[in-house]
């Protein structure tokens, strides 16, 4: 396996792909987790929350990178907290001006983004230290993560708590929902499922790979 | 009991609408902090205390803004005076109570990114609290807080004795805990009506 940061200032296919499933934002560094559970009751509200922090992410690293030398080491978590905070305040009145019922349904959670350690941890341990155009794809390879891990929750949530899926009925009218997986609790528990699923793969997958090596050693 | 008085409000952040378990708000420190008893209760003090700082800074700032009808920069003002008054809280502990101040370590700097603290202070705007119901709100969801952070360290400190499958990493196992927690504290719905 090709290591993450080689140092190099190009970026590589690797960049884009570590933010997606190695380094997965939710499922494998656990970060960014409140906005994950809180608006992912419906597959529309995860996406739309999804794309909203990754636009974040991509305008904030993008400044940072920019500026990554004009900024005081002292004073780089409060300069990087008031540039995400700008970025969120634009997607605010964004998505306030283009639908209303996204913005009452995501509420006070698209202010929120803010504080989502997801976005201040990239733009700290990547957008600070790496060229543009590194520091860009990784960016979007971590947004998309964090888009697709908030769209599966947000998926099984809608098809098991409302039997729709986009809001098209998947089941017909003799469905009975489980109105468990739209309230709180359901959040917690489709979260902690998929964290079993995926730790079971990396379990088997580490096993098959730990054989194949040690058999190598042996010859 | 009244949508608006002061019982109504405390029990609301402190039981029903919990921040942790209802409102999925500081989930990081819920997981990260959780694992021992002793560690779980200072962290909950000090949250508590930066939420009331807070809360106090949160109304002041928002009656200036108003005032001058610059709204828009609510968000880059609460976050910079919450930065601050952790700063604040920090330098207050270490000056009265070092013994505290040792104790809490690492975890004071990090409340600046708890959602929880941002989430109490754009909550109370929303809602229009007066300068009263803004401060038994913030008391609310610190000890609401406090309350699912120490009842979550006692069953990750009961879960060490447990026998689990290989596949139940720490984290998996804490949210299916804090999805049957939540499910308890549904049971405080009814309580409001």
């Amino acid at each position: 396996m090709a290591p993450v940061s080689n140092g190099e200032d190009t970026p590589r296919f690797d960049n884009l792909t570590s933010g997606v499933w190695r380094e997965n934002p939710v499922f494998i560094t656990l970060l960014g987790l409140c906005p994950s559970l809180a608006v992912s009751n419906t597959a529309v509200n995860s996406l739309a929350m999804g794309l909203a922090s990754a636009f974040v992410l991509l305008g904030s690293t993008f400044l940072i990178s920019l500026l990554r030398n004009a900024i005081p080491k002292q004073v780089r978590i409060a300069s990087y907290i008031i540039i995400i905070a700008t970025f969120v305040t634009v997607v605010d009145y964004a998505i306030h001006a283009i639908s209303l019922e996204l913005y009452n349904a995501l509420g006070a959670f698209i202010q929120l983004i803010v504080v989502n350690c997801m976005i201040l941890g990239r733009c700290e341990a990547h957008a600070s230290k790496n060229r543009l155009p590194k520091a860009m794809v990784n960016a979007l390879g971590t947004g998309a993560g964090f888009t697709l891990a908030l769209f599966m929750v947000g998926s099984i949530r809608e098809i098991l708590g409302f039997g729709t899926f986009f809001g098209v009925s998947l089941f017909g009218a003799g469905f009975q929902t489980w109105a468990i997986f739209i309230l709180p609790p359901g959040g917690f528990i489709v979260l902690s499922l998929w964290l079993l699923l995926f730790s079971y793969i990396e379990r088997r997958r580490a096993a098959n790979t730990g054989h194949i090596a040690g058999g190598a050693h042996a010859t | 009991m009244q949508p608006d008085s002061l019982s109504f409000i405390f029990l609301n952040a402190f039981l029903i609408n919990n921040f942790v378990l209802a409102l999925f708000l500081g989930l990081c420190p819920f997981v990260g902090v959780s694992q021992k008893l002793e560690t779980a209760v200072p962290m909950g003090i000090a949250v508590i205390v930066v939420m009331f700082v807070a809360s106090v800074c949160a109304y002041a700032i928002n009656l200036v803004l108003v005032r001058f009808g610059i709204e828009y920069l609510r968000l880059i003002s609460y976050i910079a005076v919450i930065a601050s008054a952790v700063q604040l809280v920090e330098m207050t502990i270490k000056k009265f109570s070092p013994t505290l101040f040792r104790m809490l370590g690492i975890y004071l700097p990090l409340i600046t990114t708890n959602c929880a603290i941002l989430g109490m202070a754009l909550f109370q705007t929303f809602n229009d609290y007066s300068f009263g119901q803004s401060l038994i709100y913030s008391l609310g969801a610190g000890a609401g807080f406090t309350l699912a952070l120490t009842l979550m360290a006692g069953l990750r400190e009961k879960l060490q004795l447990a026998n689990l499958p290989d596949s139940a990493t720490a984290a998996a196992i804490s949210f299916m805990l804090a999805g049957l927690l939540s499910l308890t504290f549904m049971g405080f719905a009814g309580l409001g009506s």
